[in-house]
């Protein structure tokens, strides 16, 4: 017998000839609509959990997201950088991206490690966890464009941003390989005490535009 | 906690427990003679309680934040129980959509096989070197020692694994293996072992936290091979789950060409939309964050987006065995977020080590003796004062304490000759059933008045078999008249 059959014969005996029917599981935990819907409210919760986690947040009129990315780079890099130091998503929209930028083709991931910065969009921004997620669009760009940079910064609208984690889940395509950024990467091994930065970008920095 | 009667006895079907000879699902001495030996630890002591109470303080705050908590946990417990009930089921979607996406699926019975299934496909590669992103199931079955016997260099990637593999020592904690170390004792193993670091590091954490990502940095980049677990495998999309803080499972997912992820069967869940509820049960409970820093989930291969070769091991390794047992197959709807370590009053004290398995603290306690079949860890059922804080933060309420008495009624049963403990309960039932053999045993017991000399309690180290009662509690010295007798000097008959 191979070992697939042997472990779902297993299985089988396991549990009985007469198993019981698994019950219904009851949902009566928050889902859509629990949260702010206002737009103000919601978009105060978002900052307020990213900021949380000690990124920063920059936010911005729809029509001002190409000064607030740079703004952010400023923030970020610390000032003087170079257009070629910052690599952005292939379908980042043209009017964000800032000048003379490198745009991410398919060289091989690890030289994205170069870049000191890297720009995307998200697919959804989960307010009440202060959670982005980006989903491998040409607009997030591949896993590594948002990992081997030391600085991320996401461009959010308000469209993308929803209340909690089950309306956050609803939006994105499970088949997509995604990426759930909760602040910059941190860790707690030493002591339980937290300290931001570790082998994912050590700053993040999130441009709420709307 | 709720009384609960213990259940019948494990039906006896047979199916096979974890191996004997491989991996890390059995100590080597009792729990009370490993126990005895960690309290005499000041520092480990010290180290384990402030970690704890630290992360006792967020959980509570975090969990508290939201208000349908209550709901959220009893979603988790129904997900987790339905599941189970169609164990066979999703695993076969699980293998489906993963082969369909490009993914390749293995089936290991056991530690062994799945020590060589990944074996061979690293060799396969040709790569000589692997990154590991922190998984339990691989530290169970001792994989990191099977890839070694071969010649493969192996790199632990999250900073507590880190700590524990430079420091050849073991995990101790599930979420934070490395959690009996304080901040000077990682300083002095980070200075010993890792090549080129400064000279002049100190033991503040984010320093040291510095120093790992600089020696594993080149690593992520040349890395041709990675292995991971996984928190959750997707059956109706194929997708897996790994839940992470420090980038290094994104990195290990990310880079390489060839990933094999390792996980147990308990680990699937039906679909997509239950998600939502264990990602926000998980984090909350385990670090005390409203979401972990990283959260990546895929489904088999995408075209120019992260490895190219996808291999799931699906582990059974004692799991099925486990799931016969309709009291203790609860144990298999754990999330690993280890919240019951942090609150349990015995974990505090003697820390992981004393359990003598990767899974330490009270999940340990009902999870190790069920996948090793009970005779191969049979203290630790016994390792816990059934208080019942576990129970009560398991973000999936498992009833821990109901199985730990399943496991001790079943324990016992299994005795083939009864033991000095209940031989002696016997005889005490025996002579509270007679007046006058009760009142000759309570003028006996004065006797042990000879070992107190003088003071309240009898000393720990009475000879056996009574010492297996003394040696950890305090046996008071029997007085010198029983109530009746100063009543009837007293007051008269």
């Amino acid at each position: 017998m191979s070992a697939r059959d042997d472990v779902l014969s297993r299985i089988r005996q396991a549990l009985g000839p007469d198993r019981t029917a698994p019950a219904e599981v009851a949902r009566s935990y928050r889902g859509a609509g629990a949260h702010p819907a206002t737009g103000a409210a919601l978009m105060d919760l978002l900052v307020d959990r990213v900021e949380d986690y000690r990124a920063t947040v920059l936010r911005c009129s729809p029509g001002d997201v190409a000064a607030t990315v740079r703004a952010a780079l400023d923030q970020g890099l610390g000032g003087g950088w170079a257009a070629g130091d910052v690599v952005v998503a292939p379908g980042l929209a043209q009017e964000w991206r800032p000048e003379g930028c490198d745009v991410d083709d398919d060289r091989p991931a690890v030289q994205l490690a170069d870049r000191a910065a890297s720009v995307t969009a998200v697919a959804v921004a989960i307010a009440e966890t202060g959670t982005l997620v980006l989903d491998g669009s040409p607009a997030c760009g591949r896993r590594a464009l948002s990992l081997l940079p030391d600085c991320l910064v996401c461009v959010v609208t308000a469209d993308q941003v929803v209340g909690g984690v089950p309306e956050g889940l609803a939006r994105l395509d499970p088949l997509r390989p995604l990426t759930m950024v909760s602040g910059p990467s941190a860790t707690s091994d030493i002591e339980l005490e937290r300290v931001e930065g570790v082998h994912g970008p050590r700053t993040l920095m999130v441009v709420l535009a709307g | 906690m709720t009384a609960t009667v213990p259940g019948p006895a494990r039906t006896f079907l047979g199916l096979p427990t974890a191996p004997r000879g491989v991996g890390h699902l059995r100590g080597d001495e009792s729990f009370p003679d490993a126990a005895r030996t960690a309290l005499r630890d000041g520092q480990l002591r010290a180290n384990l309680g402030h970690a704890t109470s630290t992360i006792r303080g967020k959980r509570a705050r975090v969990v508290a934040e939201l208000p349908d908590w209550a709901e959220l946990r009893e979603a988790g417990r129904a997900l987790k129980a339905a599941t189970m009930a169609r164990l066979d089921d999703h695993l076969e979607e699980l293998e489906r959509q993963v082969t369909a996406r490009g993914g390749t699926v293995h089936w290991a019975r056991d530690a062994n096989e799945a020590n060589e299934i990944v074996t061979r496909l690293v060799l396969a590669t040709g790569a000589s070197e692997v990154v590991k992103v922190k998984s339990m199931a691989t530290q169970e079955i001792g994989l990191n020692e099977a890839l070694e016997a071969v010649g493969l260099d192996v790199f632990e990637t999250d900073l507590a694994e880190l700590i524990v593999q430079l420091g050849e020592d073991k995990p101790s904690h599930i979420l934070v293996p490395a959690i009996h170390k304080n901040r000077a004792e990682i300083r002095e193993i980070f200075a010993r072992t890792i090549p080129g670091v400064d000279p002049g590091l100190t033991d503040e954490p984010r320093q040291l936290a510095m120093a790992a990502r600089a020696h594993l940095r080149e690593r992520f980049l040349r890395a041709r091979v990675a292995v991971s677990g996984a928190n959750f495998g997707i059956a109706e999309t194929g997708t897996l789950t790994v839940v992470e803080s420090e980038g290094n499972g994104r990195m290990c997912l990310t880079l390489p060409e060839t990933l094999i992820t390792v996980m147990g069967i308990e680990k699937v869940v039906p679909t997509w939309r239950d998600l939502e509820v264990f990602l926000q049960l998980l984090p909350r409970s385990s670090t005390g964050e409203r979401m972990n820093p990283y959260t990546s989930t895929w489904a088999g291969v995408t075209p120019g987006d992260g490895p190219q070769e996808f291999h799931l091991v699906l582990l059974d390794n004692g799991r099925t065995a486990v799931l016969a047992d309709e009291v203790g197959r609860e144990a298999l709807h754990c999330i690993r977020c280890s919240a019951c370590l942090n609150v349990c009053p015995v974990y505090e004290r003697t820390g992981g080590h004393a359990y003598g398995s990767v899974y330490p603290g009270p999940i340990g306690a009902v999870l190790s003796p069920q996948l090793t079949g009970v005779e191969d860890n049979a203290s630790l059922p016994y390792a816990s004062s059934l208080c019942g804080a576990c129970y009560e933060v398991c973000p999936v309420a498992i009833d821990i304490p109901s199985i730990l008495v399943h496991l001790r009624s079943e324990h016992v049963e299994a005795q083939e000759k009864p033991n000095a403990e209940a031989l002696a309960f016997r005889g005490l039932a025996r002579a509270m059933s007679n007046p006058r053999l009760w009142h000759l045993a309570q003028r006996a017991s004065r006797l042990g008045r000879l070992f107190a000399r003088g003071r309240p309690t009898l000393p720990n180290a009475l000879p056996p078999p009574i010492s297996g009662w003394t040696r950890s509690r305090d046996l008071p010295t029997p007085p010198t008249s029983t109530f009746v007798e100063s009543w009837t000097r007293e007051h008269g008959r």
